[in-house]
């Protein structure tokens, strides 16, 4: 039982980081195809947001609730400045715009070494973060609970918005079918924008979750994104579901390996795994058909 | 457009050959020599990545990897020829009186050094492309597995601090094969090692390139599912391309040792590994000389910008991939034949890529 | 192991269903082809021709049974069903847009070299490459980049590839799409030369050339076989003249409307050929 019940109840908590890193490049991904490789320092931003809100309200009881929404328009619009300035000039090189946005991630992560300390900054817990839970004798920080709670809420706020709104419904037309949905009427160019900031948003979120748990500091985005692309690739383009489960998996799996092992080694191995997944599910945990061969 | 008559290719690579091999020598400072070998490893590097980016269509974003196979390779064998029969020292530093770890052992001899530096990367760029390919992983995924792969193996050098010096990584060295690194005629010599292996491994790609494989390797590139109707498994073509850059990695990785003299995780790291690529698509990943010339370029940059002026390289850095890949996709080496476009009129439409694109969806 | 064909063999399907998530797009569909004859497939948009063709060269995992002479084709992967002889070409031509007619050839002629011949380079013209230009035409446009054929030439290019190839069987998806009139006469008698060691399976939406060039034809609709037979019996079959008066069902009347000239053409095509009976 020690080997198993904390790596699972902190695994848990690290999926749901993941889940909250990665829902957002899933999005992302599904609507055009490519990676956002700055979607880790989207999550940067959020954190870094989060700390600009504590010096501006002194409680850090108020200020985690306020820097939320804070941090998801802050970094939603970052997403959207990037979408508007560079990649709508790139929707059919993928594999470019996979190595642009490392270009932009590298600046990205340059300016926030020389705004902020490059230390990184300290962001303070909320004091009702600070009990734990007691499962089956063992503890678990109330700040991990956290994370799994606001996933769940980010999740269910997401799956209600892509499936009750009419904005929802063009996202999931396009991604489904992007030249029916353009015929259909639909502006897919409104709807990127949208996706992108939804997306981005959701790394701001995530952001904030991770400056709970982690350090913040400029490099913290790097840390997150291959385990998110991981997540991503594992789960199925566009399914939420799948995203869900890889996410829990990966995070359960690098956690128990890491409680195992080591952390290092623990990286080596669920990358082995994630290979093998692949050979038995290339596709993915979920996949949308379509008749192309690609 | 392929036309670039494959001569005057050759007599390009004779003219960098005569470059760097003659006339370098001569006239650079024994600083700069060696800066400039340090720079032609990245180039080998390169060459490989545009045979499998440029040619092959796949964005080998983890090449430190196959960097590190050649480099750590060779590092334990100059580790060990220096440490003589005894455990190297910083081993003893860490704990006195474990032995030697297994693995070491066999990098004593000078045949299996030389051995592992071809097969080890041959073996896993193999087996990970195998795996890979086959599944028909491809695309941003296949992209960010190598990445991912990078990732892992420095966090796993990193950890290892006894096994592989950990982030101080494996150093003074004071032999290479018998020879004195010391020595200014000797360090020479490994200059002109790896600027002969550079040249041989731009004539192996110059070959390849002009060869029927090129032309399929270009055809799997650009309909990788329509060659599969000729008969051929793309995933093996793509597989030589793989295995063939891994394998320039290693050796670039290898003669990186004895030339800057250490050899660490940030080497090999994600970040090492997309520096890489920047030079590939700066110089332009598709055309012979591009990727080696580019790479050469930014090589040179990293190590004079990247000292004096940390932050700023860094944007650059950052900058070059947004410009370079979003208003010249080929690459510095796009620019003559761009000119003379301009110059025969605006009209006229440079490639078409948009028509190759159709070929990827070979439905009804 | 995978022996290509001799080419005394005949193309044998038996019962091939072809389901995509819950939807029957072929259902049970058997026929056979034979050297000697130039066999069409054809049906309204939508009928399941092309997806027949997907599941005979492995594009599409299906049930039944497709045989050519003893080897049985479905189950493998695509490279290995092209290795046993057997070889298409697609609705929208699909050649390499960026490389030379030649350089297209030699890429398809590969599949009969060893891999050490991959290494060198092309020195001069194969003759079975030659051979195959003249047959189609091409020879002219031997150093032509494939991207700036015209419609036509592309799809003869694809006929040429299959030639050096030396498929045994040739599955041509609409073959004549896009072409003038004597484009059309001349890839009808060049198929025919072809059919005379080969089988050929024609899909196509042209009447009229099905009617100058068919040997036996088979009518697909909503993925099941409606009628088999010389061109004569199909064009009597009450059942073939439903369908494509548009009388069978909303759904073949919506397809048939979707390619209105297509549609049109071939009603009066079935018309006049009525009103000759
Ligand atoms: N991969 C796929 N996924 C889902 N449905 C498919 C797929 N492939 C084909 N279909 C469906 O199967 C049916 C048959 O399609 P197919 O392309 O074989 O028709 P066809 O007879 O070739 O028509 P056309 O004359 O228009 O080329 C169509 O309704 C099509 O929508
Ligand atoms: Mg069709």
């Amino acid at each position: 039982m020690d080997a198993l019940i904390p790596p699972l109840l902190n695994g848990s908590a690290q999926g749901a980081l993941l889940l909250l890193a990665a829902l957002g490049l899933s999005l992302t991904f599904g609507q055009m195809g490519v990676i956002n490789m700055a979607h880790g320092e989207f999550l940067m931003i959020g954190a870094f947001t989060a700390y600009l809100v504590q010096q501006v309200i002194d409680s850090s009881d108020l200020s985690i609730p306020v820097a939320l929404p804070v941090a998801f328009v802050v970094a939603g619009l970052f997403g959207l400045l990037l979408e508007v300035s560079i990649i709508q000039w790139m929707y059919r090189r993928p594999l470019d715009t996979l190595l642009v946005t490392v270009g932009v991630s590298l600046i990205l992560q340059q300016a926030a070494l020389q705004i902020f300390p490059s230390q990184g900054v300290p962001v303070e817990k909320p004091g009702w973060l600070d009990g734990q839970l007691t499962v089956l004798g063992y503890d678990w920080p109330l700040r991990q609970v956290f994370t799994i709670l606001l996933a769940t809420v980010c999740v269910a706020a997401l799956a209600a918005w892509l499936k009750y709104t009419s904005f929802g419904r063009r996202i999931r037309a396009t991604v489904h079918n992007r030249d029916l949905a353009e015929t259909a009427g639909i502006s897919t160019r409104t709807v990127d924008r949208l996706t992108f900031f939804v997306g981005s948003g959701l790394a701001g979120v995530a952001g904030v979750a991770a400056s709970l748990i982690g350090g913040t500091n400029s490099t913290m985005g790097a840390q997150y994104i291959i385990p998110a692309f991981l997540v991503v690739a594992a789960g199925g383009i566009g399914q939420l579901k799948g995203t869900i489960i890889a996410a829990l998996g990966v995070g359960v799996g690098l956690s128990c390996f890491a409680y195992w092992t080591t952390g290092s080694l623990a990286q080596v191995l669920a990358f082995i795994l994630v290979i093998v997944f692949l050979q038995v599910r290339p596709q993915g945990l979920f996949t949308v058909r379509t008749r192309s061969l690609v | 457009m392929t036309k670039l008559k494959p001569h005057l290719s050759l007599g390009g690579i004779g003219v960098f050959a005569v470059l760097l091999l003659a006339v370098a020598p001569s006239v650079l400072t024994d600083h700069w020599l060696s800066n400039l070998g340090k720079y032609c490893c990245w180039a080998i590097a390169a060459v490989g990545i545009g045979l499998a980016w440029g040619r092959g269509g796949m964005l080998v974003m983890g090449q430190g990897v196959f960097f590190a196979l050649g480099a750590y390779s060779m590092a334990m064998h100059l580790t060990l020829e220096t440490a003589g029969d005894g455990v190297p020292g910083f081993m003893v530093l860490y704990d006195p009186l474990a032995p030697l770890p297994a693995f070491w052992e066999p990098f004593r001899s000078t045949a299996f050094t030389l051995l592992a530096i071809v097969v080890l990367p041959v073996v896993a760029a193999g087996i990970l492309g195998y795996a890979l390919f086959k599944r028909r992983v491809k695309g941003a995924y296949f992209a960010i597995l190598t990445q991912a792969l990078a990732v892992a193996l420095a966090t796993l050098v990193s950890s290892t601090i006894r096994e592989t010096g950990g982030d101080t990584g494996l150093s003074d060295f004071k032999y290479f094969f018998g020879y004195v690194l010391n020595d200014p005629a000797n360090r020479t010599m490994v200059y002109l090692i790896t600027a002969g292996l550079l040249v041989a491994c731009l004539l192996v790609v110059w070959q390849l390139y002009r060869s029927r494989f090129g032309e399929l390797l270009v055809a799997t590139r650009d309909a990788e599912e329509r060659v599969r109707f000729l008969g051929y498994d793309p995933a093996n073509v793509k597989l030589v391309a793989f295995v063939g850059a891994a394998l320039m990695a290693s050796i670039g990785g290898a003669m990186f040792v004895p030339i800057v003299g250490i050899i660490t995780p940030a080497e090999i790291g994600a970040a090492a590994s997309i520096l890489m690529i920047a030079g590939v698509a700066f110089g332009g990943r598709a055309s012979l000389f591009g990727p080696a010339l580019g790479a050469i370029a930014v090589g040179w940059g990293q190590s004079s910008l990247g000292s004096t002026w940390p932050e700023g390289w860094t944007y650059i850095i950052g900058l070059l991939f947004i410009v370079v890949i979003l208003f010249l996709p080929k690459g510095l080496s796009s620019l003559p034949a761009r000119f003379r476009a301009a110059r025969r009129g605006p009209g006229e439409p440079l490639a078409a890529p948009a028509a190759t694109r159709q070929l990827e969806g070979v439905t009804s | 192991m995978t022996t290509p064909s001799s080419s005394g063999d005949s193309l044998v399907v038996t019962d091939l269903h072809v389901e995509f998530s819950g939807f029957v797009a072929v259902g049970g569909v058997s026929f056979d082809a034979h050297p000697g004859e130039v066999r069409f497939l054809i049906g309204p948009n939508g009928a399941g021709k092309t997806t027949c063709i997907d599941a005979i060269t492995g594009l599409s995992a299906a049930t039944g049974s497709a045989k050519l002479g003893e080897q049985e084709l479905l189950g493998r992967p695509v490279h290995k069903i092209v290795r046993l002889g057997v070889g298409r070409t697609f609705q929208t031509a699909s050649v390499f847009n960026e490389l030379s007619v030649l350089q297209n050839l030699d890429i398809a002629a590969g599949r009969h070299r060893r891999w050490t011949s991959l290494l060198r380079t092309r020195r001069g013209v194969d003759p079975s490459i030659m051979q195959a230009l003249e047959e189609t035409g091409l020879v002219d446009e031997l150093a032509t980049p494939a991207g700036i054929l015209s419609h036509g030439q592309k799809q003869w290019l694809e006929i040429a590839m299959l030639l050096v190839q030396d498929a045994q069987v040739l599955l041509l998806d609409e073959p004549v799409a896009g072409m003038s009139h004597d484009e059309r006469t001349a890839t009808g008698e060049l198929l025919q030369r072809i059919a005379a060691k080969r089988i050929v399976l024609v899909v196509e939406h042209d009447m009229d050339f099905m009617r100058r060039y068919a040997t036996r034809v088979t009518v697909l609709h909503q993925g099941k076989v409606l009628s088999q037979g010389t061109v004569a019996e199909v064009q009597a079959d009450p059942k073939v003249q439903e369908v494509y008066l548009g009388t069978a069902g909303a759904a073949t009347t919506a397809a048939m409307a979707a390619v209105p000239e297509e549609a049109a053409a071939e009603l009066a095509n079935l018309q006049e050929e009525d009103s000759h009976a």
